[in-house]
């Protein structure tokens, strides 16, 4: 049964990591206009 | 919406109206414009010039994609304002300079991506970003502060207007509750999700124990592995709840997050001794998706009302006026109002909002202060008369030097009248916390009695004992209690905001349904705010009444303005095809070659009577001059929305600071009996408090400056969004548009809303009647724990959405 060790060890890392980058997001605005990036993907970035 | 569906819309309405509306703006053209008798046809030159810009970029694709909404003010450059943007502009640490602007006119997606493209085609632009949920642009360039000139130019000649914020104002304004809210809500769905996952696990093991059952080792293991990540995740996501308790302790009241935090901890604390105790339950997992729930409810409420004030926050933006500040060399500077010193010396024309308060120094006309005092009929002003921010001035140009909004100002007076009348309104206290006032003791009380029952009757050992009063105290943890007001307030809040009203303040709801008085004030409540036309039967004995030629003739000089009055007479005129090389002459009027259009001094006919009303003139060589004149008109569904309140068994009043011929006129036509006029900002305070203390809940909806006070006093209130800005700020409601019909939607939401709210409650407790009774007899396991909570909560949100349906269109 010691695997059930590294398995929970596992969820945890790999489910802090999601929380950790789902932060970063949140902390670098992307969040803050929900509406726009909706609209945004509909058009072309012909900027390149 | 899609593109795709945009497009079909577009085609859809190309087919038939391709001809009669402007290429860029969507606006009808009228007969016998246009430039040319092929291709895209226009407007005006301005609307012309941008269609040109964005073919030239390469970007007209935006007409394929975009959607207009005939709600929305059409993207028809205009000219004639110009910011002083140095105030807005800010330089960064790396030499960039950036500067926020809140845009009037954005209509879909597509116009995101005109504006971005645009921009993303100046070198200089490191980055320009439109949010379209507030609706602001961030521009951050290369170079100097004063190319932003320019940079905004770039997009207001696509047809949007720009209004600049200041850079301090917009670094305050941060919303840092919403993000603390947010990783709460992050920390605490990650917790619940994973500790929910390890319980299924041992509850798993713990059916199947007859089988092939889980080792009491392995299940220690998970037990402590479930602390280890829900007691960080608790003290972390718990802290908004924990925080708002505390306060409420210290100052000898309860709320709804006491019940709350008391729950969560006593739960924690109980799960921690019997995993140490090797027990078969531990609640973890109850702890923190009841946190996680309740944070759902609350970032989703902070949210919505975060909406509703940015918007009326915008509106207050996109209405600010900048003023012609006077230059010692006789030129005039255009300014922000903020940005005017006392002392400086601002020209105010015809038909222009004076920006500040000051005393005339040159020149006399006549005043309109409806907005600040209610009075309807002008006011004469000449040197040294003392004048308000806010007043309209009907006639001939004036030189106002500002003063220092000193104590002895309207405004200062009406700010300490605002102060005293909030500080006299006795707190509000939420129907939740009212609940939470009884239903904490009662539950705290049933915990401590089974466990007394037990202990001392029930011949049981303590720990056993004390596991039961847990179980009791963990199945009345409020979470669908919690939820039953936030859940119904985020469904009444967003529904409202789509219909244009803005509900700002939490508690709005709730109070606005006690309502059973409503008082209005007359001018720009009941009355439009806007200027009409007179009609030109009325004005048959005039001399100088304008023909349907002349009109449309005025309408294409005015269509080239920002001026009110200008605008006024568009509107009456119906679509014309404005004139190319309009020249604006400041204060006094608009001239194309030798036709004028403006004050009476500039064009008029001065022998003609003098004007009680606002008026405009229109000269052509060899034709006598003719008269446009503008008066006050009632909301045109002002009868209606009077007759439905009265159906919904409102009392209503009219508080006016009119004279009483104006004020028993329009009380006469809306078959209104309880009227006062001339009353000032003291005496309609008086009123409302009178009206408080014989036991009335009285919402007060009013937009003058003198109302200010009355909307502060009143158990609840409602501004227009023309309202004077003190007013909008201090009103609970804000409503847009040119009907009255808001006001009787919100009291009709909100009485929906409160009856909703009152079925969650019955629904949350009922539950509880329910459970524990269970909770009690030491029937309630983790696992019943767990469904009996996650089902009471989606009952509660499932019974909100109802409000989403039916009722007011």
């Amino acid at each position: 049964m010691s695997v059930i060790l590294y398995l929970l060890a596992g969820s945890l890392v790999l489910g802090g990591g999601g929380l950790a980058v789902f932060l970063w997001a949140l902390r670098s605005g992307q969040y803050d206009d929900l509406e726009g990036a909706a609209n945004r993907i509909l058009f072309d970035d012909d900027r390149s | 919406m899609t593109a795709v569906t945009a497009d079909r819309l577009l085609h859809a309405a190309s087919a038939e109206a391709a001809e009669t509306v402007c290429a860029h703006c969507g606006q009808p053209i009228p007969d016998g414009g246009g430039s040319g008798a092929r291709g895209p046809r226009f407007c005006c030159p301005g609307c012309s010039a941008a269609f040109e810009t964005i073919q030239g970029l390469g970007l007209g694709r935006y007409y394929q994609q975009r959607l207009l909404d005939p709600a929305l003010r059409a993207p028809r450059p205009e000219t004639g304002e110009r910011w002083d943007l140095d105030r807005a502009v800010t330089v960064n640490e790396d030499g960039t300079c950036e500067l926020s602007m809140a845009i009037d006119g954005l209509q879909c997606g597509a116009c995101v991506w005109l504006i971005e493209s645009v921009l993303g085609r100046e070198p200089a632009v490191a980055a320009g970003r439109v949010n379209m949920t507030t609706r602001r642009l961030r521009l951050v360039w290369r170079g100097a502060a004063a190319d932003a000139e320019r940079l905004v130019g770039r997009i207001e000649a696509l047809g949007y207007r720009l209004v600049p914020f200041d850079a301090a104002a917009l670094k305050a304004a941060q919303d840092h509750t919403g993000r603390a809210l947010m990783r709460a809500l992050a920390v605490a769905g990650f917790a619940a999700g994973n500790v929910m996952f390890i319980s299924i696990g041992i509850w798993a093991g713990e059916a199947a124990g007859w089988l092939d059952g889980m080792g009491p080792a392995t299940r220690d293991l998970l037990h402590w592995f479930s602390a280890l990540i829900a007691l960080p995740a608790i003290a972390y996501a718990g802290m908004p709840f924990f925080r708002s308790a505390a306060a409420a302790l210290r100052q000898g009241r309860s709320n709804m997050d006491v019940p709350i935090s008391i729950g969560v901890m006593l739960v924690t604390v109980m799960s921690l001794v019997e995993s140490y105790r090797h027990g078969e339950h531990t609640y973890f997992d109850s702890a923190v998706s009841l946190l996680f729930f309740l944070l759902i409810g609350r970032v989703l409420d902070h949210r919505a009302r975060g909406v509703a004030r940015a918007t009326a926050e915008q509106l207050l933006t996109l209405r600010a006026s900048d003023v012609a500040v006077l230059q010692p060399d006789g030129t005039t500077l255009r300014r922000a109002q903020q940005a005017v010193a006392p002392g400086d010396r601002i020209l105010v024309g015809l038909g222009e909002r004076i920006g500040v308060d000051g005393v005339v120094e040159r020149g006399t006309s006549a005043l309109d202060a409806s907005l600040v005092t209610g009075e309807s009929l002008p006011v004469q002003a000449g040197i040294g008369t003392q004048v308000f921010a806010g007043t309209l001035n009907l006639g001939e140009p004036l030189v106002v030097r500002a003063t220092a909004t000193g104590g002895a100002t309207l405004l200062a007076e009406c700010v300490r009248l605002i102060e005293a009348a909030e500080a006299r309104r006795s707190r509000f206290v939420v129907l939740a916390d009212r609940v939470a006032r009884r239903y904490a003791p009662a539950v705290h009380l049933t915990a401590l009695l089974s466990f007394l029952y037990w202990y001392l009757i029930g011949g049981m050992a303590l720990a056993p004992a004390l596991l039961i009063a847990s179980a009791v105290l963990i199945i009345t943890c409020p979470c669908a209690l919690a939820l039953a007001v936030p859940a119904v307030q985020v469904i009444a809040t967003s529904r409202l905001f789509q219909s244009g009203v803005l509900l700002k303040s939490a508690t709005a709801l709730e109070r606005l349904a006690e309502v059973d008085t409503v008082v209005f004030d007359k001018t720009g409540t009941l009355t439009d705010p806007t200027l009409g036309l007179v009609g030109a039967g009325e004005q048959t004995r005039d001399a100088n009444a304008p023909d349907p030629e002349s009109l449309r003739l005025a309408a294409s000089l005015a269509a080239s303005s920002r001026h009110p009055l200008a605008r006024s007479l568009l509107a009456a005129a119906g679509p014309v095809h404005a004139a190319a090389g309009v020249v604006e002459h400041q204060g006094q009027g608009l001239s194309l070659g030798e036709i004028r259009l403006g004050s009476r001094a500039f064009c008029g006919d001065p022998d003609a009577p003098p004007a009680d009303r606002p008026e405009l003139w229109l000269a052509r060589p060899h034709q006598a001059p003719v008269r446009f004149v503008f008066d006050e008109r009632l909301r045109p569904d002002a009868a209606a929305v009077i007759a439905r309140l009265r159906r919904m068994g409102v009392d209503i009043r009219l508080l006016s600071g009119d004279r009483a011929g104006a004020v028993e006129r329009v009380a006469a036509t809306l078959g209104i009996d309880a009227w006062q006029a001339g009353c000032s900002p003291v005496e309609k305070v008086a009123a409302i408090e009178a009206l408080a203390a014989s036991g009335r809940r009285v919402l007060m909806v009013g937009d003058g400056l003198n109302d200010g006070p009355s909307l502060a006093a009143a158990h609840v209130s409602a501004s227009p969004a023309t309202a004077a800005d003190i007013s909008q700020t201090v009103a609970d409601v804000v409503f847009q548009g040119h009907d009255l019909a808001p006001v009787a939607t919100i009291l009709d939401t909100a009485r929906r809303a409160r009856a909703t709210m009152r079925e969650n409650l019955a629904l949350s407790i009922g539950y509880n009647v329910l459970m524990v009774p269970l909770a009690v007899a030491g029937l309630v396991t983790p696992w019943l724990a767990a469904a009996a909570m996650s089902s009471s909560s989606l009952l509660v949100i499932l019974n909100s959405f109802r409000l989403r349906r039916g009722g007011a269109r």
